[in-house]
């Protein structure tokens, strides 16, 4: 069997962030922690090619470098294609995750990765490979290699992968050996007895966050603004991506009494820019909140607003940025905060 | 309340001199049928069919499915408050031609009407396949509107059936089972020791050719009742809808509620059953409220420890299965619900357009979403170029060769939320 291994440009050698911006290019054999990989595969399978490419080269030019990246791989002819270990590594989780992605759509053959829990490509790709659970960093390698190869092996042999990745979260069909009614009935009766029962529909949980008490006197508030809209100043110097955001942006508002065209626009790709773009006070009410503040009506506007897009963006990612910048403003001694969104 | 069932097994249907059952065998006059069936001023012309479990043989649009019963002893009949007055029903014996189902089809009234292949793999999703059907292809009058035309068609289904049904007056049932449950405190005295059980049975009645009848009554009309789980097996609820195929209890089904037919099965060893609390699930914010809170009150008012809760329909009916489940469950009193799932077609998306922490007992009929190919069949008895327009379906879901790819939503039954198949869904 044919395998083709995605990796980014630390794990084949080139270095860290420095090298971040590597274009693509692949190489033919196994490279890095390819070889432990093909080394524990035993001769069922090989690695016969690499591609490698930038993290930051990779996620700022999506639109360029996935169908580089899938290209490469292609010209190997690959059966199945492996992606990382990428670990905690948000941005080389992001690639491994949007590789997966085509891979599986359009070559249609499997893709096994490995990801820590919480890296956000995994909540976001996971339905397109089976994912490997990993520690949160390559120091973790060396357990990693061998849980891969396990399911590699598995796909090889032609066996059923029931286990040893994380769910894909897909709703599958199947033929129950009872009726409906005859489970639910079964059910009712463990649940009465206070015996064990399993639910087939885990019913999704909302994180319901219940609001601060009210601030009675704002005239001694200090409010912050923060943002899913993607306001961002004018050229988006972080580039947060217009969909599904790799990050949160933290810019002054030392200089901005209001959004003109020429200070400020939106990032995100999820409704009509024209606009937020005329007047960024649309998504972002500076101009309001610093009149309230001269007014004395509001104590004072903390001096940074932080902003992300929340198109597409996952949850998890969202909850990583807001774990973030709540901490900043607690630091900071925020008492309130307006939230908007689109 | 008690009600023997005599179950006549129908394994084949014929054509015949005189409209009878023989051996198993049901004949039908198909003149005299097809001349009942078109009473009406408002119905041009009715055909009639025959589809048998294995022919290659699709039909669609399905209206609805009915099953031909007749009742022999006791009060009422079949059908109250569209085919008998209004007496009371559930008691005394009823005979059913168990196996024959009286199918309706004819031009499209809505865009949720459903697919029954008789062979392939779209039949193994419709329990319909497996019956002896007798399809009514009912065509009414030009320039009719659709609420009527569905008023129609269900009136000659019913009147199908109930003619049918008649054929099993004096034929001896194979299988005569007895069901009962008495009044609320002899019924609670009876199993003392036994864990105390009710069903919540929720209703589509969102109404534009989304309703459903009890005695006769749209039940968006009603506030939530009482009702013994013998009155359904009398078809004193019928189907009026044009709910997604899939998901939508036709008339069959309520006779044969699999729900109730489960908990009389543990009626007496392990549970005590009490009986059926019936409700809706109307559109507007209060009526959904007034709804849950009084099917809460009643499932409080009997005293139970446990309910299953079924949901008709899917999007909307989420946010009263919830609520129900809430506020029963609040209570004190366990729940199981019994929903469907419309997880997209890669089966990736949230399932339901409401959740709640306390629903964490929930049996699935299967994600509706589904994609499934159902190659040509010989025979169509119907419209197939509805395959396009139906829910479930979309424009090019006929392809030239006859066969039709759509999601398994256009099948009737395919998910029903009573329980009646075996579909489930898993996470993977």
């Amino acid at each position: 069997m044919r395998i083709v291994h995605y990796i980014n440009q630390f794990f084949a050698g080139y270095g860290g962030e420095e090298k971040a911006d590597l274009v693509p290019e692949k190489r033919d054999g196994a490279v890095g922690p390819g070889a432990a990989l093909n080394a524990a595969l035993g001769g069922t399978g090989e690695i016969v090619g690499t591609v490698i490419c930038g993290d930051s080269y990779f996620n700022e030019n999506l639109e360029i470098a996935t169908p580089e990246v899938l290209s490469m791989i292609k010209s190997f002819s690959p059966d199945m294609v492996i992606v990382g270990p990428g670990f905690n590594a948000g941005r080389y989780g992001m690639a491994c995750g949007m590789v997966a992605k085509v891979v599986d759509e359009e070559l249609k053959i499997p893709v096994v990765g490995g990801l820590y829990e919480e890296n956000p490509g995994l909540e976001i790709y996971k339905r397109h490979g089976y994912f490997v659970p990993t520690g949160n960093n390559a120091g973790t390698m060396r357990k990693a290699v061998p849980d891969m190869a396990a399911i590699v092996k598995k796909i090889i042999a032609g066996e059923a992968v029931t286990e040893g990745f994380f769910e894909k979260g897909l709703r599958v069909n199947y033929f129950a050996e009872k009726r409906g009614s005859t489970r639910a009935v079964e059910m009712l009766l463990a649940k009465i007895a206070g015996e064990d029962f399993t639910t087939e529909y885990p019913m999704p949980v909302f994180d319901r966050v219940a609001p601060g008490p009210a601030i009675k006197d704002m005239s001694k508030a200090r409010i912050a603004l923060v943002s899913s809209g993607g306001p961002v100043p004018k050229g988006n110097p972080d580039r947060i991506e217009s969909s599904s955001a790799s990050k949160f942006g933290k810019y002054s508002l030392a200089d901005v009494t209001h959004f003109t065209p020429d200070n400020g626009e939106t990032a995100h790709g999820g409704y009509d820019p024209v606009y937020a773009n005329l007047s960024l006070d649309r998504v972002l009410p500076v101009d309001v909140v610093k009149e309230m503040v001269a007014a004395g009506q509001i104590g004072s506007l903390h001096q940074y607003w932080y902003s992300t897009v929340g198109n597409g963006t996952a949850v998890a990612s969202s909850k990583a940025f807001a774990t973030e910048i709540a901490q900043e403003l607690l630091r900071d001694d925020v008492d309130c905060v307006i939230l908007t969104s689109t | 309340m008690r009600l023997e069932v005599g179950d006549i097994i129908i394994k084949d249907v014929q054509f015949g001199e005189a409209t009878a059952v023989q051996d198993g065998v049901l004949y039908v006059n198909e003149k005299e049928l097809a001349a009942v069936a078109a009473n009406d001023d408002r119905i041009k012309s009715v055909e009639v069919f025959l589809a048998r479990p294995g022919e290659s043989v699709r039909i669609l649009p399905v209206k609805d499915v009915i099953e031909p019963r007749v009742k022999v002893e006791g009060p009422g009949g079949i059908f109250p408050g569209f085919m008998t007055d209004v007496e009371q029903v559930g008691s005394g014996r009823t005979h059913v031609l168990k196996g024959a189902a009286v199918v309706t089809t004819g031009k499209i009234v809505g865009f949720q009407e459903g697919i029954i292949d008789m062979t392939g793999p779209g039949a193994e999703y419709t329990p319909f396949s497996q019956t002896q059907n007798v399809v009514i292809k009912v065509e009414p009058v030009d320039g009719i509107l659709q609420h009527e035309h569905e008023l129609v068609v269900r009136l000659a289904g019913f009147r199908a059936a109930v003619y049918l049904g008649e054929a099993g007056r004096d034929v001896k049932p194979d299988v005569i089972t007895p069901y009962e449950t008495k009044p609320i405190l002899e019924q609670a005295a009876a199993y003392p020791g036994l864990p105390k059980v009710a069903y919540v049975y929720m209703l589509q009645t969102q109404g534009l050719l989304h309703n459903t009848y009890y005695y006769g009554v749209d039940v968006r009309q009603i506030v939530p009742t009482l009702m013994y789980p013998t009155e359904i097996m009398d078809g004193a609820i019928v189907s009026g809808n044009c709910v997604s195929a899939c998901d939508k209890n036709p008339t069959y089904i309520h006779a044969n509620n699999p729900v109730i037919m489960d908990l009389y099965a543990q009626h007496g060893k392990t549970i005590n059953f009490l009986g059926c609390v019936i409700t809706n699930e109307n559109v507007t914010l209060q009526d959904k409220e007034r709804s849950s809170n009084m099917t809460a009150k009643l499932v409080g008012f009997l005293g139970v420890d446990a309910v299953i809760i079924s949901e008709e329909g899917f999007g909307n009916p989420d946010a009263d299965l919830v609520m129900n489940c809430n506020k029963i469950e609040k209570q004190g009193i366990k729940t199981v619900l019994i929903t469907d799932e419309y997880a997209g077609q890669d089966g990736g998306s949230q399932s339901l357009a409401d959740s709640t922490p306390l629903g964490n007992a929930v049996v699935t009929a299967g994600n509706a979403n589904m994609v499934l190919t159902m190659p040509p069949m010989d025979t169509v008895i119907g419209y197939p170029e509805v395959a396009h327009v139906i829910a479930g379906g979309w424009e090019g879901s006929l392809k030239p060769d006859g066969s039709i790819e759509a999601e398994i939503q256009v099948i009737i039954g395919a998910t029903n939320e009573l329980g009646y198949g075996k579909l489930s869904a898993k996470t993977v």
